[in-house]
């Protein structure tokens, strides 16, 4: 029920940005979804992707800094109330949320969001237990 | 092993005889033949025949690295060019560059102080140099390599750059010892690990560093990549090039051949000499070179001496590694600075690589420095918090250290420029007075 995500260290001057999403294109690397945290001076590019394997194969070749994270893919109903019930379980079982991002795509009528937690295991029980849909990685790669 | 038994083991009564008899005819040499010394010995008021005793030293005026730029090129030499054999001159970054010259003596003595350096670091006549120190006018590459010959080693004279062969031959020639800049060393180490090949499981033992301050932290770093003993090696072209102090297996400060130069410690500012164990500036007085004599030459390295026999064998004084050049030392708002402070700070921050710039700005009528650090995957988080409290950490440790805050800029990896001579690690963007 984990997700593979890549986290890349970039500094916060222009083109950065451009230059490993061209890197990752020119390998036929298909992102899934993304988000940016940054600060005045760097910045965190979080990645989910098609082909992990291959992108930390490619990032390394290209000197990159990055590191692999597990995260939880969480289907959210696409309706009012839908992530609040999600976050008031998590929050209920004592949970931490380090940050988390929404997903591009749709699986069907319902959102995906992207958790990163303090304690991954626990979180995919407490989440289980409360009846919320998690995506498989394959299900996030192919989606 | 010790390659001159008689002169690095001598007792101190006999060396100070004998360093007296080279002072006195070093002093009357260079008195009647350079015209500078003559003119400076009169201005100070002092005749050869007053030197009686060594501390009658005290009463010769020194020689500034200026004074050496002014007598370009060869204004200081004390033989005629007919018996001057070779020529090595300084890099002259700073105006015109510093030309010395060298006898067949001078050559052999030079040869016979870096084969006692090299065996005085742990090689021996069996040991594969690879020497990457540069080959030319820098006295760097040929000092090496004829101390290596002499000593009876195999001496590769491979020069500096084209690291990919560096780590080629590493690996297929089986050399043992590695001569050049510590932070070149660490370079090849990199370019090896890019190559997929374990510099570690190399047959190489020993690294005989210098020509830039180091500290002894990165000593440890670069220990632990490599798998080698890092040696300090200590010279300057000035004096005669490297092979004026070495380290031993002590680790334990940098034994200067004693037997051909006269070492003294003063205070920067008044230029009083001061007692053993004290720091302030290192100054060399040369006594057996013939072409180039040197008498009281400000080096601006800050060090300090001991002249107490050392567990190695050798009774030849020992200076502690050199914390920083003068010329190297940042006035940050009225606080001396020396790099080799901040890296040590820096090398002790669990995953930082010995990857680092220090750039140095006025903004408003404020100096300002940014250290420069390379994010390496230990260092990495995904997690903004924990990269700022790398960041924090390292900011606040070199604060407690130099008492002035610093900002620290995390960088990609690689972004620094690697060097494969002297590393330049500061970048002073203030404008000149």
């Amino acid at each position: 029920m984990k997700v593979k995500q890549i986290s890349i260290f970039l500094e916060n001057k222009s083109g950065r940005l451009a230059q490993v999403t061209q890197v990752l294109s020119e390998n036929g690397i298909n992102l899934r979804a993304l988000s940016l945290a940054d600060t005045a001076d760097f910045g965190i590019l979080r990645i989910i992707v098609n082909d992990a394997d291959k992108a930390v194969k490619v990032l390394k070749d290209a000197d990159y800094t990055f590191g692999e994270t597990d995260v939880v893919a969480v289907e959210v109903p696409d309706k009012p109330g839908g992530l609040a019930s999600i976050l008031s379980a998590l929050w209920e079982a004592g949970l931490g949320v380090e940050y988390m991002y929404a997903f591009v795509k749709s699986s069907g009528a319902n959102a995906v969001m992207i958790f990163r937690f303090e304690d991954t295991d626990k979180a995919v029980n407490v989440l289980k237990k409360n009846n919320i849909r998690l995506l498989t990685g394959d299900e996030v790669y192919n989606i | 092993m010790i390659w001159n038994e008689k002169y690095e083991c001598m007792s101190r009564k006999e060396l100070e005889e004998l360093q007296l008899g080279r002072l006195k005819a070093i002093v009357r040499k260079v008195y009647d033949r350079v015209p500078f010394y003559h003119d400076s010995f009169d201005d100070a008021g002092v005749k050869p025949d007053d030197i009686k005793s060594l501390s009658d030293i005290k009463r010769l005026p020194f020689i500034s690295k200026k004074d050496l730029r002014d007598n370009y090129p060869f204004k200081l030499f004390a033989e005629p060019m007919n018996d001057i054999v070779r020529l090595h001159s300084s890099s002259g970054t700073t105006g015109k560059p510093v030309v010395v010259g060298y006898t067949k003596n001078d050559i052999e003595t030079w040869a016979e102080l870096m084969a006692r350096s090299l065996m005085c670091a742990g090689a021996n006549s069996k040991d594969i140099i690879q020497n990457a120190y540069g080959y030319g006018l820098f006295t760097g590459g040929l000092g090496i390599h004829y101390g290596g010959e002499r000593m009876g080693a195999t001496v590769i004279p491979a020069s500096g750059g084209n690291t990919k062969r560096q780590v080629m031959m590493l690996q297929d020639f089986g050399t043992t010892v590695l001569t050049c800049t510590p932070s070149y060393s660490l370079y090849i180490a990199e370019v090896a690990e890019e190559m997929g090949i374990d510099i570690k499981k190399l047959p190489l033992r020993v690294g005989v560093f210098g020509a830039e301050p180091w500290s002894d932290n990165m000593r440890t770093d670069i220990e632990s990549k490599l798998s080698i003993d890092a040696m300090d090696i200590y010279g300057l072209t000035e004096v005669i090039g490297p092979g004026v102090s070495m380290e031993c297996n002590q680790k334990n400060g940098l034994h200067i051949f004693e037997d051909h130069f006269i070492a003294e410690i003063i205070d920067p500012d008044t230029g009083e000499q001061l007692p053993y164990g004290e720091t302030g500036e290192l100054v060399f007085t040369s006594l057996t070179k013939e072409a180039f004599p040197i008498i009281r030459f400000r080096t601006r390295d800050i060090t300090s001496l001991n002249p107490e026999p050392c567990k190695c064998g050798r009774t030849i004084a020992r200076m502690r590694r050199v914390s920083g050049r003068t010329d190297d030392m940042l006035i940050i708002r009225g606080v001396n600075v020396f790099p080799s402070q901040i890296e040590s700070v820096l090398m002790q921050v669990e995953g930082v690589e010995p990857h680092y710039e220090i750039v140095v700005e006025r903004k408003g009528n404020l100096d300002e420095i940014e250290l420069k650090v390379e994010v390496t995957e230990r260092l990495f988080s995904d997690e903004i918090r924990k990269l700022e409290a790398v960041q924090k950490k390292i900011q606040d440790e070199i604060e407690s250290v130099i008492g002035i805050s610093i900002k620290v800029t995390l960088v990609e990896p690689k972004t620094i420029e690697r060097s494969e001579g002297k590393a330049k690690r500061v970048k002073d963007l203030r404008p000149k007075e």
